[in-house]
């Protein structure tokens, strides 16, 4: 049994233009220990996908899936205190906007102390050295001192680290970190992702790492899933991802990196994500792709198969990463 | 040197906080003592740990505050508060953020011209009108979003808007405090392919901060390291990343992962405390996580010297 377990997971937006689809039969599988990179295109779903499994969206989101279950129990029919109960310590979250998830009106001592009581009942004393041992193994310097600051009185990353040592509090079994590192310079954010994995060896935590860092991604995690206009498009082990990309969107996203750079100009990929109103009827990725056939801007691909890298694709990349084979049906015509 | 656009000379900005209500307030050394030269068409970046000062620097530059030490010229005028009216619009800053720097309520239209009302309050409507417009199509966006609002388009598309609101009053300098770092990867080359074409076009000098050392490899030309306010490395983009002499450098470039699963690179692991800025420190800000700390690391702080490719440290790396 898998310990989160999230089965064709579609969520709309009432917005004043009418529904807005933002993710689209998704599924997340995530086994105790293992750690999933969820990365993709800007506005493509991570954020909300990871969201409703915390039940965090606002009352404009319908969330609708065949399955959302956490070890084994379908967090949409436990009753609210359960889900209390779960939610924030079982199942933790590191928020993408750590200066709109801390409230500016409490110093940050006093909100990790809040949680700690709230969820694990530590006294006073326990409380207060707990917190000062999650600030150090976070990296906040002078731990004493900080705990009585305001977040406005800290630099981006020091509250980005206090929204880390916040989520890792109650020792979650599952952690979901939404760019967790962004702000960070690269040796705090070696330090925190090992961090990170250490919770992993020592609880069996599983982590769910949303990044646009493919460094990171490709030292951290173990499976990649890549998101594209709510989709997920492709899904595989990080070496074959980075290695065999089977999606074009995938490819072409590896072809953008700097450290891949041939000029000083970069390759991107022409045109922009489809909007509420132009949401193509065949495959979304068509209308940017550039091996696109006739069947691709008619009929939706479905995903395909763990050997193909679950790629939603009528044309997948061949190994040389450059062409694809024909699509099957238009073969058989 | 008229070449240079902007100079900076030991610039600092130290911040008193208070704290608690009996207690003396401290003193942050946000920055101290940072000096650099940027001309027209140059990429300077300015790299280092979170809370090092860089968005300090920044603020000082596009100045939205006073250095509290040191002298700042740009355009070879000295930079005091009596000149940021005129000096103002020849710097404009682009921030991290393309979801919060933008007013929601604003159409883009009005907040491309909004700078020009406050700037150059005689210019009539229409040409106001037609500059915006201008603008938004040398970012690459197209006529038809020039009515729509911020919340209709995506990030890499808001940092665009961000960078065409730069540019309105045609500023030489831009400052960009991590402009692309919440931007995925295929948006954030397209944001670093339209700054360059900007940069050859309109030979603007740019001040990039940024954590992602491979971005500022591939992007710029010289390069500030930071370390709790001060800079501990700075020089030629290439040659710092080549041959980098500070411990502080060779860390960060060791630590910044690279896409390619299972290489099983070492990389340098940073023991210690980091210090506060809070702190006063007599050595080395960096002496606490260093491994080639003697003594003399811990007594006296060493200062930038080497010319061109300058480090800060009594035993730097060969
Ligand atoms: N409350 C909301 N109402 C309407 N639309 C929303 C709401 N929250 C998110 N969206 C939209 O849902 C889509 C998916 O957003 P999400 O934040 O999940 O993207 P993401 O993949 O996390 O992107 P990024 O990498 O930029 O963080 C976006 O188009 C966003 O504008
Ligand atoms: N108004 C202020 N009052 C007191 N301290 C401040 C103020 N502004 C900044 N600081 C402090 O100055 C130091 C430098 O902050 P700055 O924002 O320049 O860091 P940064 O290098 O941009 O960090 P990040 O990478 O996290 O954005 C930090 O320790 C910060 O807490
Ligand atoms: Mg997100
Ligand atoms: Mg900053």
């Amino acid at each position: 049994m898998s310990l989160l377990e999230v089965r064709n997971l579609t969520v709309e937006f009432a917005t004043s233009a009418g529904q807005f689809r933002a993710v689209e039969g998704v599924d997340v599988t995530l086994d105790k220990g293992e750690v999933l990179a969820i990365v993709g295109e800007s506005g493509s779903g991570k954020s909300v996908s990871m969201l409703a499994v915390m039940g965090l969206l606002p009352w404009t989101a319908t969330i609708t899936a065949d399955r959302m279950a956490f070890e084994g129990r379908d967090l949409r029919e436990i009753t609210p205190a359960e889900r209390r109960k779960i939610i924030g310590k079982d199942i933790a979250m590191i928020f993408q906007e750590p200066m709109s998830s801390l409230n500016p009106c409490f110093t940050v001592g006093f909100q990790i102390k809040e949680a700690l009581r709230q969820h694990l009942g530590l006294d006073r004393k326990a409380r207060h050295n707990r917190a000062i041992e999650l600030f150090e193994q976070v990296g906040i310097p002078a731990p004493e001192k900080r705990l009585n600051v305001f977040p406005h009185q800290m630099s981006g990353g020091m509250n980005q680290r206090v929204m880390i040592a916040m989520a890792i509090a109650c020792n979650p079994k599952v952690l979901i970190a939404d760019e967790p590192t962004t702000a960070l310079d690269v040796t705090i954010q070696a330090q925190i992702l090992d961090l990170l994995l250490e919770l992993r060896e020592k609880n069996g935590m599983a982590l769910a790492l949303i990044t646009h860092d493919m460094g990171v991604v490709a030292e951290t995690a173990e499976r990649v899933a890549v998101h594209y206009a709510g989709q997920k498009v492709e899904e595989q082990p990080v070496a074959g991802l980075f290695g065999r990309p089977y999606h074009p969107y995938t490819a072409a996203l590896l072809a953008a990196l700097p450290e891949r750079a041939t000029s000083r100009i970069l390759p991107t990929i022409p045109g922009v994500v489809p909007g509420q109103f132009d949401r193509p009827a065949g495959c979304l990725f068509a209308p940017r792709c550039a091996h696109a056939s006739a069947i691709c801007q008619t009929r939706p691909p479905l995903p395909r198969g763990a050997d193909e890298g679950h790629a939603r694709c009528h044309t997948p990349l061949l190994p040389d990463g450059k062409t694809v084979a024909a699509p099957i049906e238009e073969v058989s015509q | 040197m008229s070449e240079q656009i902007v100079t900076a000379r030991n610039l600092a900005r130290h911040y008193e906080v208070k704290q608690g209500f009996l207690s003396a307030p401290a003193t942050v050394r946000a920055l101290s003592d940072v000096s650099f030269d940027l001309r027209p068409g140059q990429t300077l970046a300015v790299v280092g740990e979170s809370g090092c000062g860089k968005s300090t620097l920044a603020r000082l530059v596009t100045m939205i505050e006073e250095p509290t030490g040191g002298e700042l010229r740009i355009k070879g005028e000295a930079v005091t508060r009596d000149h940021w009216a005129s000096l103002r619009s020849s710097v404009q800053i682009v921030f991290q953020d393309p979801y919060g720097s933008l007013n929601p309520r604003q159409r883009i239209s009005t907040i491309l011209q909004e700078p020009l009302k406050i700037n150059r309050p005689d210019m009539s409507a229409e040409e106001r009108d037609r500059l915006a417009r201008e603008k938004l199509a040398l970012v690459g966006l197209r006529p038809e979003h020039y009515d729509r609002f911020p919340h209709m388009f995506s990030g890499g598309q808001r940092q665009r808007i961000s960078i065409a609101r730069a540019l309105m009053l045609d500023p030489a300098i831009l400052v960009l405090d991590e402009p692309i770092s919440a931007l995925d990867v295929s948006i954030q080359s397209q944001i670093l392919n339209l700054l360059v074409e900007l940069q050859e076009r309109l030979g603007l000098a740019y001040l990039f901060i940024s954590h992602d050392l491979s971005v500022v490899r591939h992007f710029c030309d010289d390069v500030i390291v930071m370390y709790l306010g001060r800079v501990v490395e700075q020089g030629p983009s290439k040659e710092v990343f080549a041959n980098p002499r500070h411990p502080y450098t060779k860390a960060l470039i060791s630590a910044t992962p690279r896409a390619v699963p299972g290489s099983g690179r070492k990389r340098i692991k940073l023991q210690g405390e980091l210090p506060s800025p809070m702190d006063l420190i007599e050595g080395c800000p960096f002496a606490p996580r260093c491994w080639r700390v003697t003594d003399q690391c811990r007594k006296s702080r060493p200062e930038l010297s080497g010319g061109a490719h300058g480090i800060a440290c009594y035993n730097p790396e060969d």
